[in-house]
């Protein structure tokens, strides 16, 4: 087990490598001046321009700027945001529970209903409510989500006052100290009546969300898994034992049918965060992927360069993390040759 | 009384192309102890029967049937949580495919358990000791390891021999076996065959095995059934079948076997079974039949009685050779010129 | 002899051509109703895009600026001028819709052409040739390894947003599902045994790589390039909505959706309309999409 994660993680190295390289180039080639571009001012004159090449080690040659700049990273030196003057880790880190809090919600609903909706439409395949699930399912992953978002923020927020329109929590009732940044936990921490109600209030239409597209692939994805695993062998030797259909479906098909749902739920780590940028911006969500886009429209090209190498840095663990889900569930990984 | 007793069951198919009957009309008897076999190609519903029988069969299948009774309890009405108190427990059943029989995500260990779990009022330490001493039973060696291993850490026959554990471990009166070596290597077909032949010296259970091997009924059965394209086409004890085969089919399926063959050639069956749209109308061998004439594509042929073997054919053979037509009625008794023996008919 | 004819003339079954694969796959395709809805609404959607100057009543860029923000026609105070209303400039959003189809479907196909060609021409690369398999892999997984957005976002935030580095930033993200799926499909084919007598009859280099591997390994291409369409439509759409996609006064309808979120509380048709285009578009070519799969997978095919 500990040998299959050390092999995992070596595969990583340079994979992180070659990604940090990969931005690193990338950001120097944002038309401009690089110097302009590093430090957000304009019209510099001749003598500070060298002067900030010196500084900034733009005199270097290529190479020695990505050792430099790659050693920074291993020092936990991501780089200085232009517009706030910050540490871009510490920026990142400050907002990235607002992201995790948001993901890990719009996953559990995915999942939670996900699940039993797939099961329940691959044994009744077929009838109406496998058709209409299908179709649903459809309409889910063809969803441009950050309209869905506009379209609840209308009729639930606007329309039937249901839910908050943007942020965390309502800051006129509430004001306590953020602990951990999980809003949830914070919340209940504080032990402000109703705070922890509040928060979840706050999170329940941006998980919905971002959380439609998962939702509707790992539906689709439990129905088909789940429709292989019902004609498989082992599936009537459970049936042949006298056991209850609920187990035999719950127990004996789910159980296979989830490897490969598994997986999907780990690939879709990546599209989650990316659905996060724009989830984020419909809900004014303060997490990174708001952040980024703020970066963006700021020009603030060290804060955009760190923020994206965190990011791709989060989802390669994240897949890292479900490999070795993968191999506990399947039990042929883990034993096998 | 029998254990099992069906009689006149069909099972049909609803399928795109209309319904489809894979078992027509099928009798078969099981006494305790007995050992029955039901012989045919693929294809011809053997499977389909005693899935039926255990209750396994897909929702788009009908079956229908005058009796059918285990143990003296009717099976038609029994509903489905009365039914999965028998099934397991008192009638349980192997499968061709041992490897993909297992669940591939659970222990051996696990996969027994369950079964005790299911039937059996045992606490988790005597099911553990109960599982061990099971596959023991079954020639397991290193049974307390082997609980903890994973379905595709065994070979096929282990598989099987596991499979077989699960089976027994409820003392089950009936045990039916789907063609339980087809998947395994000869040297392990002839051990697995000796292991349920020792079960039931020890444990008195009943058997019906499902084959297309000739050798291992002649080995083990008591009984035979013949089913072909989904009819039973010759039922009769394993003595009488060899002594004299009565049904065309089974005759030709016995000159088949390469010990039996005299001829230089081995004898084939021309053609194939008939599948869904191609089933004839009366007789459903009378197509690949070395003595069919006009009336077996007319008049469906009547079950003859026990001394022939029960043979569904209008001309039952005694000694190889075709009697006189027992359909007297509307039809000329042309007994057809007789065609070339199965013996050098190819 | 004469039991020897009768059964030569029954076994003899009347020999039924077997249906050809055209028409095989058309009665499979046919017998899905959701696919071929699908094919038919995004047929329409092309169709509207492709003679929009015909279709669309208005110019998508004309401002009636007597009749900023009218509504649509159904509701009590919508004129048959502006069917669907006109915009926050008085744009005609009917027209600015059947205009925005053709960009959209514009970078979906102009995104899948690319992708499919370099896909094609990397992936058999890799399948032949181990060194740039590696050179290949290795680099896809890269891009792989950054989520699709944010890394079509670093790409138009270093290229600037126009309508051509959509295309591009979009094709970037997509082209390692192309080249995986080309590699793997085209290593599956290498281990058969009609490859092997092609070589063995000294067929070989890009004659082997092109006419004999590649037309065995294009159904499940054809079915990626179809969804990619609607894949790439919503990424493109997405960074509109950002802003960093095509720019105004482009009729694209993710920056339409941008331009109309303030007029979320006021007059809701100006944000519903665009996403509702975005999604229809996006749910026909899937459902066409899976009905293709469907029909060339013989494995789900029905008997």
């Amino acid at each position: 087990m500990i040998r299959f994660f050390l092999k995992r993680l070596a595969l990583t190295v340079p994979t992180f490598v070659a990604l940090t390289f990969l931005v690193f180039v990338a950001i120097r080639l944002v038309p401009g001046d690089p110097v302009e571009v590093r430090t957000g001012e304009h019209g510099i004159t001749p003598e500070r321009l060298a002067l900030l090449r010196h500084q900034l080690g733009l005199d270097q040659p290529v190479w020695q700027q990505f050792l430099h700049y790659a050693s920074g990273l291993l020092h936990g030196d991501f780089g200085t945001s232009l517009s706030t003057s910050g540490n871009v880790l510490n920026e990142f880190l400050t907002l990235f529970p607002a992201t995790i809090e948001l993901s890990v919600m719009a996953m559990l609903f995915a999942i939670v209903l996900g699940l039993p909706m797939g099961v329940f439409a691959a044994v009744k395949r077929g009838s109406w409510y496998d058709q209409v699930l299908m179709g649903l399912s459809v309409t889910g992953y063809s969803m441009p989500i950050f309209w869905w978002g506009l379209l609840l923020i209308m009729l639930v927020a606007e329309r039937w006052g249901l839910a908050p329109v943007s942020g965390r929590l309502d800051l006129i009732r509430f004001d306590y100290d953020q602990v951990t940044g999980f809003m949830l936990i914070d919340s209940l921490l504080s032990g402000e009546d109703g705070a922890f109600l509040d928060a979840l209030h706050h999170l329940m239409l941006p998980a919905i969300v971002l959380g439609t597209i998962p939702l509707a692939v790992i539906a689709r994805m439990t129905r088909s898994s789940m429709l292989e695993v019902l004609s498989e062998d082992y599936v009537r030797t459970a049936r042949a034992k006298g056991l209850s259909p609920f187990r035999v479906v719950g127990l004996h098909a789910l159980r296979n049918a989830l490897i490969p749902v598994v997986t999907v739920v780990g690939l879709m780590t990546g599209t989650l965060l990316a659905g996060a940028v724009l989830t984020e911006t419909i809900f004014s969500w303060p997490g990174v992927g708001h952040w980024l886009i703020e970066s963006i429209s700021r020009r603030d090209y060290p804060a955009l360069q760190g923020g994206i190498l965190l990011i791709s840095a989060v989802v390669i663990l994240v897949n890292l993390v479900v490999d070795l889900v993968y191999g506990i569930i399947n039990p042929r990984i883990m034993h096998g040759r | 009384m029998p254990l099992l007793d069906i009689r006149n069951l069909s099972v049909s198919f609803a399928t795109r192309a209309g319904r489809f009957t894979a078992v027509d009309g099928i009798d078969l008897s099981v006494e305790p102890r007995e050992i029955v076999a039901i012989v045919g190609e693929s294809g011809s519903g053997k499977s389909v029967a005693m899935l039926a029988v255990m209750g396994l069969l897909p929702w788009t299948a009908t079956v229908t049937a005058d009796r059918m009774a285990f143990d003296g309890k009717d099976l038609l009405t029994l509903n489905a949580r009365a039914r999965r108190r028998i099934v397991g427990r008192d009638m349980a059943m192997i499968f061709q495919e041992p490897m993909s029989s297992l669940n591939p995500c659970f222990t051996v260990g696990f996969q027994i358990g369950e079964m005790l779990a299911a039937h059996s009022g045992l606490g988790r330490a005597a099911r553990k000791a109960r599982a061990i001493e099971l596959l023991a039973q079954v020639g397991i060696p290193e049974p307390e390891r082997r609980l903890k291993a994973y379905p595709h850490q065994l070979s096929g026959g282990m598989s099987q021999r596991v499979m077989i554990a699960m089976a027994i471990s409820c003392r089950p009166k009936l045990l039916i076996a789907d063609e339980p070596t087809t998947a395994l290597d000869v040297t392990i077909q002839a051990q697995i065959l000796d292991l349920l032949m020792t079960l039931r010296q020890d444990t008195d259970v009943g058997l019906v095995l499902i084959t297309h091997d000739m050798g291992v009924v002649a080995e083990v059965a008591e009984r035979v059934t013949v089913q072909y394209a989904g009819r039973q086409v010759e039922a009769n004890t394993t003595a009488e079948l060899f002594a004299d085969r009565h049904h065309p089919y089974t005759e030709a399926l016995l000159a088949a076997l390469p010990e039996r063959a005299h001829a230089r050639r081995l004898p084939a069956i021309p053609g194939v079974v008939p599948g869904q749209f191609d089933r004839p109308p009366a007789c459903v061998f009378e197509p690949r039949c070395a003595f069919h004439f006009d009336l077996c594509r007319s008049v469906k042929p009547t079950h003859a009685g026990p001394e022939l073997g029960r043979a569904l054919c209008h001309i039952p053979l005694v000694q190889g050779k075709p009697t006189p037509s027992r359909v007297t009625a509307p039809v000329r008794a042309s007994v057809p010129a007789r065609a070339s023996a199965p013996g050098d008919a190819a | 002899m004469a039991a020897d004819v009768a059964s030569t003339r029954t076994l003899v079954s009347p020999a039924a051509a077997p249906p050809s694969s055209v028409a095989a796959f058309w009665s499979a395709f046919r017998e899905n109703r959701g696919a071929v809805i699908g094919a038919a609404v995004a047929i329409l959607i092309a169709l509207a895009a492709v003679f929009a100057g015909v279709v669309a009543p208005h110019s998508p860029l004309e401002q009636f600026r007597q009749a900023v923000k009218a509504p649509p026609i159904w509701d009590q105070r919508g004129t048959w001028t502006y069917v669907l209303g006109t915009d926050g400039l008085g744009r005609d959003i009917l027209s600015r819709l059947i205009y925005g189809a053709r960009v959209s479907l514009f970078i979906g196909l102009a995104v899948v052409v690319v992708s499919f060609g370099l896909g094609i021409l990397l992936g058999l690369a890799a399948a032949f040739n181990s060194v740039a398999d590696v050179a290949v892999t290795r680099v896809m997984d890269l891009i792989m390894s950054v989520p699709d957005l944010v890394l079509a976002i670093l790409a138009v935030a270093i290229l600037g947003p126009s309508l051509t580095n959509t295309i591009i930033a979009v094709t970037i993200v997509f082209l390692p599902r192309y080249v995986r799926l080309v590699r793997a499909s085209a290593m599956a084919e290498l281990d058969k045994d009609y490859v092997v007598a092609a070589r063995v009859s000294g067929v070989s280099g890009l004659r082997l790589a092109f006419v004999t591997v590649l037309p065995n390994c294009l159904g499940p291409l054809i079915v990626q390039a179809t969804l990619g369409v609607s894949d790439a439509i919503l990424e493109a759409a997405a960074l509109g909505f950002l802003g960093l996609g095509a720019q105004p006064p482009t009729p694209e309808w993710g920056s339409m959706l941008a331009d109309a979120r303030e007029f979320i509380r006021s007059d809701p048709w100006i944000v519903t309309l665009p996403g509702l285009a975005i999604l229809i578009t996006a749910v026909s070519i899937n459902l066409a999409g899976d009905g293709l799969r469907d029909a060339l997978d013989p494995k789900m095919r029905r008997s």
